[in-house]
């Protein structure tokens, strides 16, 4: 493959536009996982759901995606915390937590992919607005307003989260209870109903995701696994409470898988963030911004 | 109150009829097995007994690492379908008999497990978890850019047409199966009573404490995850010749990445006999049913299960039948 | 027998970010001797043993064990050499029954191979630390001063040469804390030697041939228990108390 500016600029700008969408996909894993401790390995087929439920809004009804998922982030919301719940007596209580609960959420996984595969099949899904399709061309750098929109409401989201996590009381309970359970008890906070708080917000951002995702590309129910190892390796790499760190992970992921896409072919993608997982988890555990 | 040479000398006698008993069971039922099937004289037959054996491995497998040691492997599937391509590598270029093959098949998932563990397992269990999870993913694109091994296209995989000793290629997988099935039975209930499961079970319980107490505790964790990894991939070897065509969704199967994980769960994780009793329930149950559902809709009710027996029954058919017996005392 | 002391730490330094858990300790073990480590809670004593026994690793200094330097060996390791330790809160494995439990060190230092051998030792164990009767439950049936037996008898199966028993009688009645205190000298009497960290004050004088005190992370006194406690310094920590 020749080297030109041209091809490696656009990649880069390509990159840094994924993400800002992979932004989106993994803020709700750092709330809960790098925050939380919760192993909701799930989330990426909430994930696929929401860029379904954009896929049967904008076909059926012809509402756009992100519009359709912003309205569904409510449901999705009480959905989360309804899950959490459920998730806290049956596995944290107990004290089982380790084996049954990650297997609960491994359940939880594999049920949400075949049920979508029941219903929309095997055949990608796509769907259509006004913004899927022009492009911004600058010099020799083209812009496609496709990728635009998620890096914008990627990045947005994860700044209104720092705010809402710094500024809120609630937010700021997440923090604490992410620091340190027990003092919160001590002045009168519930750390379960916070943490029930804080997965419900995730659910609902990765019903979001979703809209970006579909608007991205077309899907299909199994791509799910694709972005299992994509967020956690970016909670990792960006140090798992940091969000900040989300962010500057996100566009790490992004740049690398675009490089690698066009220089050695797109279909090596997926393996990219398994192998920054695995550097980080051997040379750095506590990722970038970590401690 | 016992004294001690009474004890003593009860478990040498406990030792003593264990193994070569249970051989005993195993030899008679499979050749039992074996006949009830070949009176049915459908090839059919034999194949859906053999799915069922490689459930029976598979399952077993798993537990080893899940059950035994309490890390959990999201990605069977990776293990499996290395000795899956293992042996189409090796049936695309030297045609080594498959049982030359098995062994190669086992060292080259044994040798995925080590180098995963010695990467993963010296932090947090959870990390190996999502580790395995994208280890997976990661298999399957290299499996999908190489085309040697078919790539996404796959690979036709022709049976030899006579086989000594069987009538039929189907028989003769089927025993090869039953054989790899019992094999890693009496691996796991050998690991289970000797030394190694003893420390297994302590560092599952309590890390910090089994190292105290002078346990190894990564040294054990990489010998469990190379057993049990090597196991799997022992399992994936006859696959190719099995199914005729193997392409990546057919090796990395959903079917496998699920049940693999859910019979045990199902049946119980604590002991050898719970995977079996998982993995033939479970499996039987499938065998029939795919024949009426659609083999979606089939998987997620395996799903389903699974999700609604870890949380009424989180020690599985074993342990709850277990704590029946118990609250009758 | 050597004077070389069994169990030395020397400079030894632990840090946790910013904070300075441990200031340069230095300290000596020697064989068969009987110490009292004392302190207020947070003090870093817990932080010390966990040093000495390998679940930390500190920043700078060092610990040697019958002359080898252990300061980078793994727990399994130091526990193989002969140094035990028990836990302040008991940490049973909880899935396997008593004498399983004191099977593990059994197995895993001592070496005992062959299963009969393991149950009788094991048995030989339990009447030591009198937990015979309990011999097939589980730990979850135990009671507080059982647990604490169990752990004792699982440092103990580990035939060690020092014991660091890290407040054994915590939370126990002033008879179950005289059980333990009695079990520890019949151990000394064999020959282990042994660390006790321990609040209890009567049980400190009672056992210690020589008391170690650990404030702020720095050692401040350590010598004849008489003598420590009438330590100006030592008074002063524990004024507030």
């Amino acid at each position: 493959m020749t080297f030109s500016l041209d091809l490696f600029s656009n990649a880069i700008v390509s990159g840094i536009l994924l993400g800002g969408f992979y932004c989106a996909i993994a803020v709700g894993i750092t709330i809960v996982f790098g925050m939380l401790d919760i192993v909701n390995i799930a989330h990426p087929a909430f994930i696929m759901t929401g860029g379904f439920i954009a896929y049967f809004a904008n076909t059926q009804f012809g509402i756009d995606p992100l519009a359709a998922c912003a309205i569904a982030m409510i449901p999705a919301y009480y959905v989360g915390r309804l899950l959490y719940r459920f998730y806290n007596v049956a596995f944290e209580k107990r004290g089982e937590e380790s084996l049954q609960g990650l297997a609960f959420f491994f359940g939880l996984l594999f049920i949400i992919e075949v049920a979508l595969l029941l219903i929309f099949g095997v055949d990608y899904r796509f769907v259509e607005a006004p913004y899927i399709g022009p492009t911004i061309e600058i010099g020799f750098i083209s812009i496609p307003w496709r990728l635009l929109i998620p890096l914008v409401v990627g990045l947005g989201l994860v700044l209104v989260i720092i705010a809402f996590l710094s500024r809120t009381f609630i937010g700021k309970a997440i923090l604490a209870v992410s620091q340190d359970p027990l003092a919160l008890r001590l002045v009168g906070g519930s750390p379960v109903k916070v943490k029930e708080v804080a997965f419900g917000l995730s659910i609902a951002t990765a019903i979001l995701a979703g809209a970006l995702l579909i608007i991205i590309q077309p899907i299909e129910p199994s791509f799910g696994r694709d972005f299992i190892g994509r967020v956690f390796c970016i909670t990792v790499l960006g140090g798992m409470t940091s969000l900040p760190g989300t962010i500057v992970a996100s566009m790490i992921l992004g740049v690398s898988e675009s490089l690698t896409s066009t220089f050695l072919g797109p279909s090596w993608s997926p393996a990219i963030a398994f192998g920054l997982l695995l550097i980080t988890l051997a040379v750095r555990p506590v990722g970038i911004f970590g401690r | 109150m016992t004294s001690p040479s009474i004890t003593a000398s009860g478990a040498k006698a406990r030792a003593f009829l264990g193994f070569p008993l249970i051989l005993l069971i195993c030899v008679v039922s499979s050749a039992v097995l074996y006949f009830v099937l070949s009176q049915l004289d459908s090839s059919y037959a034999f194949l859906a007994a053999y799915t069922v054996l490689q459930f029976v491995a598979l399952a077993t497998a798993w537990n080893i690492l899940g059950g035994y040691a309490g890390y959990v492997n999201f990605g069977v599937a990776a293990f499996f379908a290395t000795g899956v391509y293992t042996s189409v590598i090796i049936y695309k270029t030297v045609q080594w008999p498959l049982l030359v093959t098995i062994p190669i098949a086992a060292a080259a998932a044994g040798l995925l497990g080590l180098g995963m563990g010695y990467l993963t397992l010296r932090l947090r269990g959870v990390f190996f978890s999502i580790a395995t999870l994208a280890l997976a993913v990661v298999l399957n694109t290299i499996v999908v850019n190489w085309s040697f091994v078919g790539g996404s296209r796959g690979v036709y995989v022709m049976r030899p047409q006579e086989i000594i000793l069987f009538s039929s290629y189907e028989r003769y997988l089927f025993v090869v199966m039953l054989v790899l099935a019992i094999g890693s039975v009496l691996i796991a209930r050998a690991i289970e009573n000797s030394w190694l499961g003893r420390g297994l079970a302590a560092l599952k319980d309590d890390e910090m404490a089994a190292e105290c107490a002078g346990v190894p505790s990564l040294r054990m964790k990489l010998i469990a995850t190379t057993i049990s990894g090597a196991l799997l991939g022992a399992a994936g070897a006859p696959f190719p010749f099995f199914v005729t065509y193997v392409d990546p969704p057919t090796a990395f199967s959903l079917s496998i990445a699920v049940n693999a994980i859910a019979m045990p769960l199902i049946g119980g994780t604590a002991t050898w006999l719970g995977p079996v009793i998982g993995a033939l329930l479970l499996g039987t149950f499938q065998q029939i049913a795919t024949v009426t559902i659609s083999s979606a809709l089939n998987l997620l009710i395996v799903g389903v299960v699974l999700v609604i027996f870890i949380t009424v029954a989180p020690n599985g058919i074993i342990g709850f039948v277990k704590d029946l017996r118990e609250k009758r005392r | 027998m050597s004077n070389a002391p069994v169990l030395t730490s020397r400079g030894l330094t632990k840090r946790f970010g910013g904070f300075v858990a441990l200031k340069e300790i230095d300290f000596a073990l020697a064989s068969g001797e009987r110490v009292g480590l004392i302190g207020p809670n947070g003090s870093g004593k817990s932080t010390f043993v966990n040093c000495l026994t390998g679940a930390l690793q500190p920043e700078e200094g060092a610990v040697t064990f019958k002359g080898v330097d252990i300061t980078r060996m793994a727990a399994w390791q130091r526990a193989r050499l002969g140094l035990a330790r028990s836990f302040q809160i008991p940490r049973p494995f909880r899935g396997l029954t008593v004498r399983e439990n004191i099977e593990v060190p059994l197995a895993f230092v001592a070496g005992l191979s062959s299963q009969a051998e393991l149950e009788a030792k094991a048995e030989e164990t339990l009447e030591r630390v009198g937990l015979l009767a309990k011999s097939a439950s589980s730990p979850k049936n135990l009671s507080q001063v059982e647990l604490r037996k169990l752990e004792l008898g699982r440092a103990l199966a580990a035939q060690p040469e020092v014991l660091i028993a890290d407040e054994a009688m915590a939370g126990l009645s002033d008879s179950e804390v005289d059980e333990i205190l009695e079990l520890l000298m019949q151990l000394n009497s064999k020959g282990i030697g042994i660390i006790l960290i321990e609040h209890i004050m009567r049980a400190v004088m009672r056992f210690s041939q020589r008391v170690v005190v650990i404030v702020a992370g720095s050692k401040i006194a350590d010598g004849d228990p008489q003598d420590v406690m009438q330590h100006p310094e030592v008074v002063r920590a524990y004024l507030g108390q």
